[in-house]
């Protein structure tokens, strides 16, 4: 067995895995509280995207050094994924908060339908350049044979975030009151707990994962479309629903094992049915464990 | 004033919300910035105005609720219900609607004509959707998959057996059909978003597999050369082939619209419209739930197969990208904007939506924006669509005696 190509798959996946894992997220949060698939996510991770390359670009016109755009840039896309995502609760999914199941999902998708066109529109339906702005340090050397600096940044960003998120979920006010409307949002209310607030702020930190996904994975691959969103999107539901929707554990697990599982697959049998894969294993848990990895299985209640 | 105050402040929130995007472009082979300024007042006196909009239909949606709540009925739309209930004028205006269409190939160009085959291709897609998601209320978003089914089914035959539109298109029906019922077994337990998300999977499925299967489907070069529908083997010009599909495509269209009524009135269509209204209700009843669900999936996708291989038939060339998620979307934009459920709604839905960016030129770059906008704001606004699908009401005899058969939306619901 060849174990170098073997690493380079393991670390190629963690790397997809945990972009997979910051977008899983967003879908999983908010699933937890408003019970919606949020359609357009996968569209706001890609407006972080595209938010980020026209800063970077910007900034790279005014001779800005590397390091000093990434994170100006980023910072920029998780501000403005934010707004987007506060935005788009307020306007599709608000005012359908009592309507039946159907109509918040129809809305959702035509957000991002949307979504999609208003960047083909005000920017360009084209493939963008994204520039690479990752430094490959020193120390690194060692390891630059199987994992490059850009793939460590992904690792280690997404294992800060996941643990801050992890610590507010579980240790601050905020916090306490999401997992309460997670619970019972009508009994959360009694208890004294804003529920819209609760919602707008689940949205802000689901967007602002999304965006910092984006940034990752646009300096990593080095092109952005309006297209990226959709797909992305899709696989990072994919991942939310294998950990177990509502999970939060759950999501990130989700999004490594998927991700594993692509790139093991694509490495070893072909990469011809790299996205219908994601898909599959979708249909496949859905019929046979639809509730995840990490969830509770729900009883329906009559 | 209060008004006033909070538009202004919507207003800069967009501005500023889409800045970036709107004002900015980077022209990275001079290095140059295009600073788009007149986007961003276009964007603030825009949202300025809709937001007033948003405001004043936000107010009326709940005024409506509130009078309907009061058991009044609205005089709008009165003339319409009493064209559609009322034989005395239905028929001539039936008989009108159908006569435009009879003669409209004569009237306008082979490019006017080809335009509304599309249309009328659409409206057929919309009321096969409408069996699945506005009957019997399975959203399914892959719904583009059995119309590809249906394509590939002609492309296929026609090409390595050399077998005729005639022979193909019940074939084709029925392929879409058995792979409605494929699709259906394994998501019967799965329901609202979920079955959603899992049909969006297929549907995606099945478009890689073509784009990636080349010696079946000839991957995404596609397959050329397909046979136009013969008439008795007569040789037909382009011009006059194209007429010939049109008056096919306009009696499959009538023929859907009558079999997709019947189906509504039928004891299958009330098990759907039950299945739709509430499940366990539904199931409480009596009403076989995976028979169902199966008749729905395999119905819909019969028609979506019928209407694929039509299209394979007029355009003579498939390829997987014209059978992409957008398409299915759009179908299901129709469905919505139609008004879920109703018949004349969703053909006058599709109709709307492929015509109107037809004819107005200058929208036909925002066409998928305004799709888009369409299924958000009929959602918000007027969640049953143009047309509200009339519920029937059944007198049942010793029950409470008089009582209205014509359609009107029953407060309570009968589920």
């Amino acid at each position: 067995m060849d174990w170098q190509y073997f690493w380079e798959l393991f670390f190629g996946g963690l790397t997809r895995g945990s972009i997979y894992a910051l977008i899983a997220l967003g879908y999983t949060m908010v699933y937890g509280i408003i019970e919606l698939i949020n359609f357009a996510h996968g569209e706001v991770y890609m407006l972080g995207a595209f938010t980020a390359l026209i800063v970077a670009g910007a900034l790279g016109i005014y001779g800005f050094p590397a390091v000093a755009i990434l994170i100006i840039a980023a910072a920029v896309a998780v501000i403005y994924c934010a707004a987007y995502g506060v935005t788009l609760e307020k306007i599709a999914y608000k005012p359908l908060r009592d309507a039946p199941r159907l109509s918040p999902l129809i809305s959702a998708i035509g957000m991002s339908i949307f979504l999609q066109n208003y960047v083909i529109l005000a920017q360009t339906s084209d493939f963008m350049p994204f520039p690479n702005l990752v430094p490959q340090p020193e120390f690194l050397e060692p390891i630059a044979h199987i994992m490059g600096a850009s793939e460590v940044l992904i690792i280690v960003t997404s294992a800060i975030a996941m643990a801050a998120l992890t610590l507010f979920i579980k240790y601050t006010r905020m916090g306490k009151a999401m997992r309460a409307t997670a619970q019972n949002r009508k009994m959360a209310m009694l208890l004294g707990i804003d529920a819209d607030k609760v919602i707008s702020l689940t949205f802000v930190i689901g967007s602002s994962l999304a965006a910092v996904g984006g940034v990752l994975i646009a300096s990593h691959v080095g092109q952005v479309n309006f297209a990226i969103g959709f797909i992305a999107g899709i696989k990072a539901f994919t991942a939310a629903v294998l950990g177990g929707i509502g999970s939060i554990p759950g999501a990130m697990l989700g999004g490594l094992v998927l991700g594993w599982c692509e790139s093991f697959a694509t490495g070893y049998i072909s990469s011809d049915y790299e996205d219908a894969l994601a898909f599959g294993l979708l249909v496949l848990i859905l019929i046979f464990r639809p509730s995840g990895i990490l969830g509770k299985a729900k009883t329906q209640k009559v | 004033m209060q008004g006033l105050k909070k538009s202004i402040l919507v207003s800069l929130w967009f501005m500023f919300l889409t800045f970036p995007l709107m004002v900015i472009r980077i022209d990275s082979l001079n290095g140059t910035i295009d600073w788009r300024w007149e986007n961003m007042l276009g964007m603030g006196a825009g949202i300025f105005v809709l937001s007033f909009v948003w405001r004043f239909m936000l107010a009326r949606k709940e005024a409506g609720r509130a009078a309907a709540a009061g058991g009044a009925m609205s005089a709008r739309g009165a003339w319409f219900e009493r064209l559609r209930s009322d034989p005395k004028a239905a028929v001539p205006a039936m008989a009108l609607i159908f006569a435009v269409f009879l003669a409209l190939p004569w009237v306008f160009s082979t490019y006017q004509t080809n335009i509304m085959i599309s249309a009328l291709l659409y409206v057929m897609l919309g009321l096969g959707l409408n069996i699945v998601v506005g009957l019997s209320g399975q959203l399914v978003l892959g719904y583009v998959a059995f119309y590809a089914v249906g394509a590939y089914a002609y492309a296929i035959l026609n090409s390595n057996f050399g077998l005729g539109f005639w022979a193909v298109l019940p074939i084709g029906g029925a392929m879409a059909a058995l792979f409605g019922i494929l699709l259906g077994f394994p998501v019967l337990r799965l329901r609202g978003d979920y079955l959603a998300i899992v049909t969006l999977g297929f549907g995606e499925i099945i478009r890689l597999v073509l784009e990636n299967w080349s010696s079946f489907s000839q991957g995404p070069s596609g397959i050329a050369n397909i046979e136009r529908p013969g008439l008795f083997g007569m040789q037909l010009s382009v011009n006059e082939a194209t007429t010939y599909i049109y008056y096919l495509i306009l009696a499959a269209v009538i023929v859907t619209i009558v079999a997709v009524t019947r189906l509504k009135n039928s004891r299958i269509g009330r098990a759907w419209q039950a299945l739709r209204e509430d499940e366990i209700a539904c199931q409480a009843m009596g009403i076989d739930i995976t028979t169902t669900k199966l008749t729905a999936f395999a119905l819909g996708a019969c028609w979506a197969g019928f209407a694929g291989v039509i299209f394979a038939a007029k355009t003579t060339f498939i390829n997987p990208a014209s059978f992409t998620f957008l398409e299915s979307a759009m179908v299901l934009a129709m469905v919505v904007l139609g008004g879920m459920g109703s018949v004349i709604g969703v053909s006058v839905g599709a109709l709307v939506l492929i015509l109107l960016p037809e004819y107005l030129r200058a929208f036909s770059e925002y066409r998928m924006l305004i799709f888009g906008a369409t299924m958000v704001l009929m959602m918000v606004f007027r969640p049953q669509g143009l047309v509200s699908p009339g519920r029937t009401k059944y007198n049942v005899p010793g029950a409470d005696g008089v009582g209205a058969d014509a359609a009107r939306p029953a407060a309570g619901g009968n589920a």
